[in-house]
């Protein structure tokens, strides 16, 4: 049931040439900077852009040499950068519209149930032109979920919004692929977006993809652009197996060893994803006693790659799973690290993310 | 007291209005429609052409159609070619000098509107599964609706009170191509300032009555939807 | 080529020749209304006099319904040629003009011309015959023309039998233009249009005089001067009558 794409979008002076696949579920974020490509991209695959090429979601096939299913009917939800909802309808109406045209026998999706996820009950009754920029996000986010697509595409939902709006937004879109068992298609330029939500990476580039993976590969390898940021970080997947409401603090168990991440409430157990930033993450020889960093574990050095202004991008080993260090230049030559070292990485700071 | 010409006058006058606004509302949508998302390099030459009837002389208008539907003229000689009667003098002819004349004011509202709409909206519906047909009746006419209120007021009103066009190509047949600007006219030039003054006061009459009861019903619509 | 349209070219150069130089110490300008149809000929006219007199002559051209309507409105003209006798009498009745002053300087003609007939006369035929989609006339209630044609068709026992077929001009400038475009292949017009015509094709019939009352056309004096006087005076003269014969009119005491 995979997604594959291979597309090629004629724009302007040069052609976008997009080939990667994608899992049939989590979310598949595609990154890269303006101007790279991303909206074209999401656009060729929802049809409203003519392209050559294949495009084949699960055993549906979308586009090929033979034939191009016209947009109205790819059975895909899409989210564009502004809400984008109709102003002659009511927001109950805007949430029903593309129920009118399920193919038969499709079977509806659930109204309410889309309603309470997103938590859209209080804003029914209102005028649409009366919605703020993340209510009207939603909105429209519900609007596309209640009908019913094999597919989720977000071109940039997050760019017109506000923090506080996007990490409440955010926090909406990281709930849908286990609630729904949907594949979403997030495009994004914006890093922490992307490490927060994806399972899934496809780096895009000047119209190229130059890279396609699990997230925590490709975030974690250092000749790609995430690995070369300055909010540099890697996903790690782990369980929650404890919580300590004395000190409030979450015990996640994941395969180089345990971490303790700060949380005000006890997460349920189960598996968890957590953030852990580059500039968060120091590297010692020895297993340091008495400091204040929680979180210490052991780690295996697999690549240096030197970074701006006398710092170098370290990448890590813990337990099979990739980690990030920045750490000076200098305390690479004082620590000899080299490929093969072992240390220990202390972890400044942990953030949970959505399960 | 008005005659009974005078009366058929009115009648016939708002029949051509009627009928000329319906088929500029058809005709004016896909050329609005054109002219709102086309990136061609003639648009700035179709705009032009289309705006020429605003900037003649209603009889410079009516004289060019004149010539236009006569045996000689473009027009008239291919319809006389395919075995059709002649326009000049005929309801139909009316018909064609008053879609002519109004029509900057049917395809320019619905053009702005158009293009205020933008394309957003009609992708939005085809991701949501509406095709063509769909996108048009429950996304773009609805949205268009004001538009579309001022484009038929305008285009009806302008019609209404067509004179110089008439009076080139219409040869002043009562029941036919007499029209009540034109018999108004006729009133005037005959020293009959009392009919004149009772047409005049009843096409008025009527056109308000018409033009208030469309603003209305427009009123009621957007309180109906705005309040859902 | 339309030897009447030729004719009056000659008459034209002719009469701008014959005449002398003028006394340009009091030369004056006259404001004079005239009615559209009878333009051309004043100008020529206007062209003779102002040699003669040294006064120039600016023209109003409308229709004669609409010069009147100004002038009863208070328009500041000095003269009122009209293509009709009415207007300026209703102008004398109402004590607008020099009393005394004003007189029949033209009689128009009017003629049925069938644009896509044989050459020469004969327009009557395809009038008798009904082989014709359209007939063209002045509208009968307010343009002296029209009426007249009524009158003719009325005489000819053909006025029931033209009606499905007859399309009516605000003017009988506007007649002519039907005529002219092809979209009416009979039309009553004047015979002064058809000389300023430099093509006239097909066949023209002049309508006997007895079959429709004069087409008298008057002028009225509204402000009394020498140059005004001149130009009434000037009306009368030979070289004038000339000029106006050449543009297909037919004059007083003739």
């Amino acid at each position: 049931m995979t997604i594959a794409i291979d597309l090629t979008v004629p724009r302007g002076t040069f052609a976008l040439q997009a080939r990667f696949t994608a899992p049939p579920r989590g979310v598949t974020a595609v990154y890269g900077p303006s101007g790279a490509g991303k909206t074209t991209l999401l656009r060729a695959m929802a049809g409203l852009q003519p392209a050559q090429g294949e495009l084949r979601v699960g055993e549906v096939i979308w586009q090929s040499d033979s034939v191009v299913v016209p947009a109205h009917r790819r059975e895909l939800g899409m989210v564009f950068q502004e809400p984008s909802l109709f102003t002659h309808l009511s927001v109950e109406d805007n949430l029903r519209f593309g129920q009118r045209y399920l193919p038969p026998g499709k079977q509806p999706a659930d109204y309410r149930e889309i309603v309470t996820l997103l938590g859209l009950e209080g804003l029914l009754e209102r005028r649409v032109d009366r919605l703020s920029g993340g209510e009207s996000q939603r909105v429209a986010l519900g609007r596309a979920l209640l009908r019913s697509p094999r597919i989720l595409l977000l071109d940039e939902p997050l760019t017109a919004l506000d923090r506080a709006r996007k990490r409440e937004l955010l926090g909406y879109l990281g709930a849908l692929p286990q609630a729904l068992d949907l594949p979403l298609l997030y495009v994004s330029h914006a890093l922490d977006e992307v490490v927060g939500l994806a399972d899934h990476l496809v780096l895009l580039n000047e119209g190229r993809t130059i890279a396609a993976g699990p997230v925590n590969d490709l975030l974690t390898q250092l000749d790609l652009p995430p690995a070369q940021d300055a909010d540099a970080a890697a996903v790690i997947t782990g369980e929650t197996v404890g919580y300590d409401s004395a000190d409030q603090l979450s015990r996640i168990r994941f395969d180089g060893g345990e971490l303790l991440a700060t949380s005000s409430t006890a997460l349920p157990n189960g598996p968890v994803k957590l953030r852990i930033l580059a500039r968060d993450v120091s590297l010692t020889l020895d297993h340091q006693q008495h400091t204040s960093i929680l979180n210490i574990v052991p780690a295996t050095v697999t690549d240096l790659r030197a970074a701006e202004a006398g710092q170098c991008t370290v990448r890590l080993d813990c337990g099979g799973q990739g980690l990030l260090a920045r750490v000076s230049r200098r305390s690479v030559s004082e620590l000899e690290l080299q490929p093969g070292r072992p240390v220990f990485a202390q972890i400044k700071a942990v953030a949970l993310l959505q399960p | 007291m008005l005659s009974s010409d005078d009366i058929t006058a009115l009648g016939l006058t708002l029949r051509l209005a009627l009928i000329s606004t319906l088929m500029l509302l058809v005709l004016g949508t896909p050329l609005a429609w054109w002219l709102a998302h086309t990136r061609a390099r003639c648009k700035p030459v179709v705009d032009a052409l289309i705006a020429l009837p605003l900037v003649l002389p209603p009889t410079v208008l009516g004289f060019y159609l004149l010539l236009a539907l006569g045996p000689e003229g473009p027009v008239g000689a291919a319809l006389e070619g395919l075995g059709g009667a002649p326009l000049a003098f005929t309801f139909a002819g009316l018909v064609i000098g008053s879609v002519v004349y109004s029509l900057p004011f049917v395809v320019q509202p619905l053009q702005d509107t158009f293009a205020r709409i933008g394309t957003r909206p009609l992708e939005v519906a085809a991701t949501l599964g509406a095709g063509p047909a769909d996108r048009w009746r429950h996304v773009i006419l609805p949205l268009a609706r004001p538009g579309y209120l001022t484009a038929a007021v305008l285009g009806f009103a302008h019609t209404l009170g067509e004179f110089g066009v008439v009076l080139m190509i219409g040869g002043n047949i009562p029941g036919r191509t007499q029209v009540v600007s034109v018999a108004i006219y006729d009133h005037v030039e005959a020293l009959d300032y009392a009919s004149a003054h009772m047409l005049a006061a009843l096409l008025l009459g009527v056109s308000f009555a018409l033009l208030l009861g469309v603003y209305w019903r427009n009123r009621r619509w957007r309180l109906a939807v705005a309040g859902s | 080529m339309n030897t009447l349209f030729l004719k009056r070219r000659a008459l034209r150069g002719l009469a701008l020749l014959l005449l002398g130089g003028f006394n340009s110490a009091t030369a004056a300008e006259l404001q004079v209304a005239v009615a559209s149809s009878f333009a051309p000929a004043l100008e020529a006219v206007g062209e003779a006099y102002t040699r003669k007199t040294g006064h120039t002559l600016r023209l109003a051209r409308a229709s004669t319904g609409k010069l009147y309507a100004q002038i009863v409105n208070g328009a500041p003209y000095d003269l009122f040629f009209a293509a009709d006798a009415r207007r300026p009498m209703l102008l004398e009745t109402a004590g607008k003009t020099l009393a005394g002053s004003g007189f029949v300087y033209a009689t128009g003609r009017l003629v049925l011309w069938n644009r896509s007939g044989p050459q020469g006369p004969g327009a009557i035929h395809a009038l008798r015959e009904g082989d014709y989609r359209y007939l063209a006339i002045a509208n009968p209630r307010h343009a002296p023309y029209g009426a007249a044609a009524q009158r003719a068709l009325e005489a000819l026992a053909l006025w029931q039998a033209v009606q499905p077929r007859l399309v009516r001009g605000e003017n009988v400038g506007q007649t002519l233009q039907f005529v002219q475009s092809g979209n009416a292949e009979l039309g009553f017009v004047a015979s002064a249009q058809l000389a300023a015509l430099p093509e006239l094709p097909g066949e023209v019939w002049t309508v006997p005089q007895e079959l429709y009352p004069p087409l008298h056309q008057r002028v009225a004096l509204l402000r009394d001067s020498p140059a005004a006087q001149a130009l009434l005076a000037f009306m009368r003269s030979e070289v004038a009558r000339e000029l106006l014969r050449s543009y297909g009119y037919d004059l007083p005491g003739q």
